[in-house]
């Protein structure tokens, strides 16, 4: 350690340099140059003109004036019907009937119809990030949350694709998307994670995010049921770099409805300002007139929130609260909203978790659009909010908000199981189809592999083979079902065949469509109908179960089977002996040492692991150090530390006692003092070692002397001990209360160690 | 088709009027089995939607107050006719630039209303055709 006094510097600022928030860089508010989440150099007023059921100005621009932008909306968003009336009401008002429960959704949906971009974008930038937070609990479109899982790898391997998807989809995941780190390996990427996520359930929807005319071919195969790679742009010029138009856009919506695919548009925060061209506008006012052109084009729903422009707009201040709005306006536009959540924004966990919260507590229709289901370094979009390293803490998170954030845990053998079937039936598949032959090692190598740097499988270039191949022969999802069901994966065929089915009828391209339980569930039969406590999404008993089931949870029995497993050890390390009722002491050179209830009868280790016979060892010899002598004795009517040492205290001769809890936890007592005004404390049981226990006992002797010693100092580094040890503690400590008795008097024990000499 | 235009009660078609549904080959959901799969009864054409389920998702859609969303079901139900190569070839020249006059885009709605009986089509293209005028997009973006 270096001790440079002179350093013109507080060392602080070196430790906060060196935490992952300060990868983070942030920017400075500067509207003119697009840095503006709320108020943008060029922000329009909100306005609107109508002459002869057509408008003639919108936002202060009139119509001659329109970019493409203003033009689509005036045509396909603004319903001339509710216009005047909606942009009648001022936006204070509108963003208080957003938080006022009793005003329905419905209502606030039909006045978005006539509101143009900028009263949208001034409505909802009123409220503060609470009531943006509540206002989209109360506006999205569908009452059960859901969410959206990445599955991807970083060697499209094939296996590690359907076997991942088969967790995901056993962890609840209503929707996964992959996608390709070598572009033409997007047939195999398509056939592997339809072959997983048909495992185990049926009506996962699945996307492979591609080049727009393969990913429609792609659906068209029948490999895949949703797609949302449809991005929109706030400013004319950014959509024309994007290569598009409102139109070509609104062409492709319908495109991908005439094939029975469900299709979400994608927006978010800052991507105009990534392009280079924001035009000195807010983040919100852009984002307003991205959803404005989607409601209008008649896309279903969006990806929305940030997106791949998560990152900057979070650089930005009010960024995220400006992202949460926009969520807001995509769920007030009536559309479905996958909320972002996806590209991770942050390298502080804390603001990762910080922005998902409103999601996770007051749901959404896909809470990320993009929860990464595979380690970091295989995700091919770049690392999520969430990911296969987070997974349990967002699962933990749920459990502790008793809040569904869509996912439910799975159990160690079910999942290793799950992974070996998909692999099976992918391989039966790929062998059957003549499309590749993996081998044992490959398949082995991927079940029990957590990533990618783990598998001996498929490279990208054997990938590619298959994935030409898959294109080539134009093999179709009925292909794959007559051949899962040729392997004897007869559920997967069905299943599979359940999937495409779906595209028939087109229930699932309505307003939030996902698949529960083998119904489509969507904004018509399941809306949210939140109208104020006991309303809206509910958690149903058995559903709150599920949530708080998560591994490893402890019991009382749980802390007796494992206490009991060190007893007999105990047993034969050292001997107890009741002598019958103790006696006040009369010699001064004595340390009374009271001990707990459960003290070596039904707990035999401390916090620290520190097995009690040792415990008392090294409290005799440190005692003994000190001059003192000790005497032990077991405290019956209470387990309480303070007063197990004052207890102590008043029948020792010196008038010092110790006293111990089985757990380790101890004090030092003098007789005279008040029960929770000790001399000394060792609270930390978890990091009590044997010599401070010694220099405790070494300590109490002096005392008995008279002396002042210096009190014993337990480090800590700043763990949370709390989190760690509490449920154990809780436990434990009510073990040994529940055989304290009334009025029972304190007994002496000897001790004898046994195997000493 | 029934007089009545269909509501949200008629949602999910699948399972409220099954018999509404059928595949762009005349069969039934009951027929598009696991058996009838197997036995190559069922080919990519009985899996595809038609337009009378999309127009009838319009109408259920327009009751639930979404009228964009129905609107873009309807112009969905005209591109059922239309072949994948068409669709993707008129998405390319609905992009920036991809024509240099408005005229292609002109003969293109032509073409929707003449050989697809797709006015809606027609007519989206056409509000491009002048919308990229207005605004510049037919030039040489290369």
């Amino acid at each position: 350690m270096s001790n440079s006094y002179d350093a013109n510097r507080w060392k602080r600022f070196d430790e906060w340099d060196a935490r992952p928030l300060r990868h983070d860089q942030f920017a400075v508010e500067d509207p003119e140059n697009g840095f503006s989440a709320f108020n943008g150099a060029a922000d329009p007023g909100p306005g609107l003109k109508i002459e002869n059921g057509k408008v003639s100005m919108m936002d202060g621009v009139a119509a001659q004036d329109f970019d493409m932008i203003d033009a689509f909306i005036a045509a396909h968003h603004l319903d001339m019907d509710v216009a005047e009336e909606a942009m009648a009401i001022p936006a204070e008002q509108l963003a208080r009937m957003l938080v006022d429960m009793n005003v329905p959704r419905a209502e606030l949906v039909r006045l978005a119809r006539g509101l143009t971009p900028a009263r949208l974008a001034e409505a909802v930038a009123q409220l503060n990030a609470m009531e943006i937070a509540f206002a989209y609990s109360k506006m999205r479109a569908r009452r059960t949350p859901g969410n959206q899982a990445h599955v991807t790898n970083a060697k499209d391997d094939p296996l590690q694709l359907a076997a991942d998807a088969a967790v995901a989809v056993a962890l609840g995941f209503d929707e996964i998307e992959t996608t390709m780190r070598v572009a033409r390996n997007s047939w195999s990427n398509a056939l592997a994670c339809c072959v997983g996520s048909v495992v185990g359930r049926a009506g996962t929807l699945f996307q492979c995010s591609s080049e727009e005319a393969e990913e429609l071919e792609i659906g068209m195969a029948g490999f895949t049921s949703y797609a949302e790679t449809v991005s929109v742009y706030g400013t004319e010029s950014a959509f024309i770099d994007g290569d598009d138009t409102p139109w070509s856009k609104a062409w492709l919506a319908a495109a991908y409805a005439s094939r029975g695919i469900k299709m979400r548009c994608t927006s978010g925060a800052a991507s105009e300002l990534l392009m280079g061209y924001h035009e000195a506008k807010s983040l919100l006012y852009l984002e307003a007139r991205c959803l404005c052109i989607q409601r209008g084009m008649g896309s279903q729903g969006t990806q929305n929130g940030g997106i791949d422009g998560a990152p900057l707009a979070s650089s930005i201040p009010g960024g995220v609260r400006e992202i949460w709005a926009e969520n807001l306006l995509a769920v007030w536009l009536d559309l479905e909203c996958a909320s972002g959540n996806d590209a991770r924004h942050s390298e502080s966990e804390m603001r990762v978790a910080a922005k998902v919260l409103p999601f996770l507590i007051g749901g959404s229709d896909l809470i990320c659009s993009g929860f990464g289901s595979i380690l970091k370094y295989d995700n091919s979009f770049n690392p999520s909010s969430f990911n296969g390293e987070e997974l349990e803490e967002f699962l933990v998170l749920q459990r502790d908000f008793e809040a569904d954030g869509g996912l439910t845990s799975i159990e160690d053998a079910s999942a290793l199981d799950l992974r070996r079937r998909a692999i099976d039936a992918l391989s039966h598949v790929l062998k059957d189809l003549d499309l590749a032959a993996p081998t044992e090692i490959m398949k082995r190598s991927v079940a029990v592999a957590s990533g990618s740097n783990d598998t001996q499988s498929f490279a990208p270039r054997d990938v590619a083979v298959i994935s030409d191949k898959i294109s080539r022969q134009r093999i179709t999802v009925l292909d794959v079902i007559r051949s899962l069901h040729r392997g004897g994966f007869v559920p997967e065929a069905q299943n599979l065949l359940f999937l495409v089915k779906l595209r028939v009828s087109g229930d699932y391209l309505q307003t939030s469509a996902i698949v529960r339980d083998g119904h489509v569930i969507s904004a018509i039969n399941d809306p949210n109908d939140y109208t104020g406590p006991g309303t809206g999404y509910r958690l149903t008993e058995a559903r709150r179960k599920e949530l708080a089931a998560i591994r490893n949870v402890l019991d009382r029995d749980e802390v007796l089977r494992r206490e009991a497993a060190s007893e007999p050890a105990e047993a034969r390390a050292i001997e107890y002996s009741t002598m019958g009722p103790a006696e006040r002491g009369t010699d001064p050179h004595e340390v009374v040492v009271g001990i707990s209830p459960g003290f070596g009868t039904r707990i035999f280790r401390t916090l620290s692991g520190l097995p009690l016979s040792k415990v008392l060892k090294a409290l005799r010899d440190g005692i003994e150090k000190g001059g003192g002598r000790m005497r032990l004795m077991r405290i019956r009517h209470t387990a309480d530390t303070s007063f197990l040492g004052l207890s102590a205290a008043r029948l020792s001769g010196s008038g010092i006692g110790i006293g111990i809890q089985s757990k380790g936890t101890a004090v030092i007592h003098q007789k005279d003092r008040l029960p929770h005004n000790n001399l000394e404390l060792f609270s930390n049981a978890p990091v009590t070692n044997l010599d401070h226990y010694r220099a405790l006992g070494e300590n109490a002797a002096q005392y008995a002397r008279g002396d002042l010693p210096a009190p014993v100092v337990v480090p800590t580094q700043g763990e949370a001990l709390g989190a760690r040890f509490h449920a154990r503690v809780a436990l434990t400590y009510a073990i040994e209360t529940k055989m304290t008795e009334n009025n029972a008097s304190p007994e002496t024990v000897d001790i004898n160690f046994l195997g000493e000499t | 088709m029934p007089d009545q235009p269909l509501t949200t009660e008629n949602y999910p078609l699948a399972e409220t009027s099954p018999e509404r549904v059928t595949g762009h080959r005349g069969k039934s959901l009951d027929e598009l089995t696991l058996e009838a799969v197997l036995a190559g009864d069922v080919g990519m054409e009985d899996l595809r939607i038609t337009p009378n389920a999309l127009l009838q998702q319009a109408q259920i859609a327009r009751s639930a107050g979404r009228a964009a969303l129905a609107r873009n079901f309807e112009r969905a139900a005209e591109m059922t006719r239309v072949p994948q190569d068409t669709i993707m070839e008129i998405y390319e020249l609905l992009r920036p630039g991809r024509t240099r006059s408005i005229e292609s885009l002109q003969n293109t709605a032509q073409r929707l209303r003449r050989e697809f009986n797709a006015p809606l089509l027609a007519q989206l293209v056409e509000e491009a055709a002048s919308a990229y005028e207005k605004r510049g997009l037919f030039r040489n973006r290369y």
